[in-house]
């Protein structure tokens, strides 16, 4: 039987807040254990919880993003479940009423095509604390400090029919909310957790199949292999005869699979409830426009500006927009070249997404911290569009400013004597030398074998050191050889 | 005697340098000592810290507050820096709060010397003050009767001179009704008018800090230290105090001249006590006496109010209670073998009946399949409950009304019928549903016992509420009793 798979995220996105979302001690990850944690963190008796307005302002920015509606009033309700890292006993989140609905986010498929994903809700919450099994001796050490951190958490329909379609959603979304400065996008410190709800079915069927919900992916690789994991876990399970379990599992990247972690019999009744200590949050209109006012360029704006200002192409647009830093090195890149950004739009975009990534790579860098800055690598494209050097010195170049061995192209191609030499009687001379020097290979170009034409190019080249024009050396040696 | 004047006397007399505050702390804390023993008023004392403030007053430090010198109690609901807040529960026994309540904080701003921290129903779950995990408070008019409650220390401790004045808080009638059974005027104002903060939650939206003292003046001086708004309590109105005590000092002798004042028929129908009614039949004529108009009304739904509220405030208590858990602080079990051991145990040895009996009734309303047709269902009669008020306040100024159906019962008469227990609250649990302001007034005595006169104003009226009582204060003098032995 041939399967269809059907997959919905759930992915909670931390907010980048100084302060917690109802309290005002600070959110920075990493300190000491319990150290961010407030009276009202740890829920010592009397105390309540008030409402960073920053995180209405995030989660409406996020709205609007994802072309939602943004309730005019939404609710946080308890949750409630016993856990030693949930101090009050509850979470406050929110239920019937989430601050964002109906929304949708469309992703670009292999083939080029768009696919539309779309967005059931986005709701607030706080988060919890952390329960640290490992570092006490048949004890469990519980750290408050992450307890209390602003959270949205986004729930997808489930649109998406493969692992790669589930991947392009979560790398959009991933993409889309550092765009709006509202989460930094860390997987591993889990500011960006995915959750994947699979299914499979029947092809044609119309009805779902019984998902099971993974957790603890922490990355887009594991994303994609723990629910091709799953999906062949589940193919197996139904065509031995057996039924799949409504559950939630646990991706483990060292064993590539997933593991059962609760069932749903084990589900807890929450018994959500309105949180009488805090008033629904009221958001009119102004507030949406004034929202709306500071949202920046988004991904899918960006790209098709690229492709119409700067003439790149769109899979190399797509790549550039992939991260608001990316987008800017590659705009001022361009902007450092000078003169028509349409011209130097495609070459900014190979030397960036070929040799700057490729070095940053090598050294387990990111664009935020690259060793060349986008003046420096404008500097260097100005000087191979005008012919200064050719793109070959330009490699070279390229490597000495990414050590640091100069402050700018001008400096190392002048320091190092690698100005192009473009001057014809200069040129000449290597060109006669070379002829001279290579009767056989001449002769083989005057036999009709003019592919010959590339060694004796090179040869020229050699000469000069790489520093001849390797247009002109062509130009030249083809008319002097026709003419022999 | 000293503990027969008023705050304003008092605060005074201070100011003056005519008495000072450590001779008022020592009188009051001698009155303690002496009188506690029988009464079981305070759960925990302060003298030491006591003493230090009332000397640290007396050379300045409280120079210019409007209270300073008053010695005061707090209920142990409060969270008070350093002190043990138990909220008369063995959970939080062990527990020395690391912060101030709001309303701890203003008052101590305003110059008072806290005593001590008052008894009471554990969590504020009862209306006897017998759930407390200290030992029941005894009602000072006759000891074998209760003080009511869930604010029974602080009632009795006011009642019985061992302190001028006290907070507490109001859920369902938690100070009403304790005011009224022991004699002395108490003050819950509207729901939002005093901050929350620090004051450990019982049911949210109904959870209201006020304040207990002998008269409505006492309670106009207390409460304008305590109100206000509060950004760390969102439900915490932020709309300007009135100047309470100067309004009384404006007031006129023809005050109650005009009120309109309503007497909801549901409040005097079958129940009352009939010789509790004819007590407060001679308030309302004093009322009329006065010049106020008295009109009968209709609070249509009030027969509601008690399964309304037997819902609504154990499904909040439920959620409140749940942070007592046994793993950062409070009461934990000895040797848990594991986690659920540790819930279980904690949670079943830390809190008493009453607190587990709402808990359980709680977690059943809002479970799922039962969600809708309680904690919903009682939300809509809510509603309806609160739209009577608005309906009323639009002919009347004030509500009268009986605080309760009769007078004190005696200590171990309602333990263990719950339910009857809850019936105790019929006549003040309306206004808490509808978060209105409310007052009880001492109106008189059946065989001994105190009856109090419940007053209810529209939101945020408590100046009126206040100008009623004082008026009415004013030509009686049933607030000025004592009881016997507590002269």
């Amino acid at each position: 039987m041939a399967w269809e798979t059907v997959i919905g995220l759930e992915v909670h996105i931390q907010l980048a807040t100084q302060s917690k979302i109802f309290s005002t001690a600070p959110t920075a990850y990493g300190a000491e254990p319990n150290t961010q944690a407030s009276a009202v963190d740890i829920a010592l008796p009397g105390v309540l919880p008030v409402i960073n307005a920053n995180v209405i302002r995030m989660a409406t920015l996020f709205g609007l993003a994802i072309d939602a509606d943004i309730a005019p009033t939404s609710v946080f309700a308890r949750k409630h479940y016993f856990y030693p890292d949930l101090p009050k006993g509850y979470q406050i989140s929110q239920f019937e009423l989430p601050i964002v609905a109906n929304g949708h986010l469309d992703i670009v498929l292999g083939d080029g095509a768009e696919k539309r994903v779309g967005i059931t809700r986005a709701h607030l919450e706080e988060d919890a604390g952390k329960s640290l099994h490992e570092a006490f001796d048949r004890e469990t050490g519980i750290d408050l400090n992450r307890a209390g951190t602003p959270l949205v958490e986004c729930v997808s329909e489930p649109d998406m029919r493969s692992a790669a379609e589930a991947v392009a959603y979560a790398r959009k979304l991933h993409a889309l909310v550092q765009y709006l400065g509202i989460c930094d996008g860390n997987m591993q410190e889990g500011s960006f957790r995915v959750d994947a709800n699979v299914s499979v079915r029947p092809v044609g069927s119309s009805e779902f199949g019984t998902r099971t919900e993974t957790k603890n992916v922490n990355s887009f690789r594991f994303l994609e292999k723990a629910i091709e994991f799953e999906v062949e876990r589940q193919i197996d399970v139904l065509e031995s005869g057996g039924t799949v379990v409504q559950e939630t599992r646990l991706y483990d990247p060292d064993a590539d699979e997933t593991r059962s972690m609760r069932s749903k019999e084990e589900a807890h009744d929450y018994r959500y409830f309105p949180d009488p200590d805090l008033l629904p949050v009221v958001i009119d209109e102004a507030f949406v426009e004034s929202a709306r006012a500071d949202l920046p360029e988004l991904p899918d704006a960006k790209r098709e500006r690229f492709v119409a200002a700067y003439g790149v192409g769109t899979e190399d647009a797509v790549a550039l927009t992939q991260s608001r830093v990316l987008a800017d090195y590659f705009e001022a890149t361009v902007a450092a070249v000078g003169g028509d950004a349409k011209t130097h739009g495609k070459p900014a975009a190979n030397w960036i997404m070929g040799d700057l990534s490729g070095a940053l790579n090598r050294d387990g860098l990111t664009i935020a911290d690259s060793p060349v800055s986008a003046a420096q690598l404008g500097g260097l494209i100005a000087r191979v569009a005008d012919n200064t050097i050719s793109g070959k010195i330009g490699k070279d170049v390229f490597e000495a400013l990414f050590k640091g061995e100069g402050e700018s192209a001008d400096a190392i191609i002048e320091d190092r004597g690698l100005k192009q030499i473009t001057d014809t009687g200069a040129i000449e001379g290597f060109v006669d030398q070379v002829i001279a020097d290579n009767p056989d290979q001449v002769q083989q170009y005057l036999d009709g074998k003019t592919k010959i034409v590339g060694f004796l190019v090179g040869q020229v080249m050699k000469a000069s050191k790489g520093k001849a024009n390797p247009k002109e050396v062509n130009q030249m040696l083809v008319a002097k050889l026709d003419a022999l | 005697m000293s503990h027969d004047r008023s705050i304003r006397d008092m605060v005074a007399a201070v100011a003056a340098g005519k008495t000072s505050a450590a001779e008022l702390t020592t009188h009051y804390l001698d009155r303690i000592a002496a009188h506690d023993e029988t009464l079981n008023t305070l759960i925990s004392g302060c003298a030491d810290t006591a003493r230090e403030r009332a000397v640290a007053i007396d050379a300045g430090a409280a120079a210019d507050t409007p209270l300073a010198g008053l010695p005061i109690a707090h209920k142990d609901i409060f969270c008070m820096r350093g002190t043990r807040t138990s909220c008369g529960s063995r959970m939080l026994d062990n527990f020395v709060a690391p912060y101030d309540a709001t309303v701890v904080e203003r008052l101590a701003a305003a110059g008072t010397v806290t005593l001590g921290k008052t008894n009471m129903d554990e969590f504020a779950m009862g209306s006897s003050n017998e759930t407390s995990f200290y030992g029941p408070v005894r009602n000072p008019w006759n000891t074998d009767y209760v003080p009511g409650g869930s604010s029974g220390g602080s009632a009795a401790a006011v009642a019985a001179g061992l302190v001028p004045a006290a907070t507490g808080t109001d859920t369902g009638g938690s100070i009403r009704q304790p005011a009224a059974l022991c004699g002395v005027t108490g003050i819950k104002p509207t729901y939002g008018r005093v901050s929350r903060y620090g004051m450990i939650a019982f049911a949210s939206s109904l959870d209201q800090g006020g304040c207990f003292a002998r008269s409505a003046d006492d309670c106009a001086h207390v409460l304008q230290a305590m109100a206000g708004f509060d950004e760390r309590d969102s439900t915490c109105v932020e709309r300007e105090v009135p100047d309470y005590v100067g309004a009384l000092d404006a007031q006129g002798d023809d005050y109650l001249k005009g009120m309109r004042v309503g007497l909801p028929k549901e409040y005097f129908a079958e129940g009352l006590d009939d010789a509790s009614r004819q007590v407060i039949d001679a308030a309302i004529a004093e009322f009329e006496a006065r010049g106020a108009e008295i009109v009968e009304i209709t609070l249509p739904h009030t027969e509601l109010a008690v399964s309304t509220y037997y819902v609504l405030a154990p499904a909040e208590a439920s959620s409140n209670l749940a942070r007592f858990d046994g793993v950062r602080y409070g009461y934990r079990c000895e040797n848990p073998v594991d986690l659920e051991d540790l819930y279980t145990r904690s949670r079943g040895e830390g809190f008493g009946r009453e607190v587990q009996r709402r808990i359980m009734v709680g977690a059943y309303v809002l479970s799922a399949g039962y969600y809708d047709a309680y904690y919903l269902k009682a939300q809509k009669t809510r509603r309806l409950i609160a739209q009577d008020f608005t309906n009323a306040f639009e002919n009347v100024d004030l509500i009268a009304a009986p605080v309760t159906q009769a007078p004190a019962f005696k200590l171990g008469e309602k333990l263990d019928d719950p339910v009857s227990m809850y019936l105790n609250d019929v006549y003040t649990l309306p206004a808490s549903l509808a978060g209105l302001p409310g007052m009880s007034v001492p109106a008189g005595f059946v065989d001994g016992l105190p009856v109090g006169l419940q007053l209810l104003a529209p939101w945020f009226e408590e100046a009126r509420l206040l100008g009623a009582a004082h008026a009415y204060q004013q030509t009686t003098d049933w607030h000025t009793k004592r009881p016997a032995g507590f002269e």
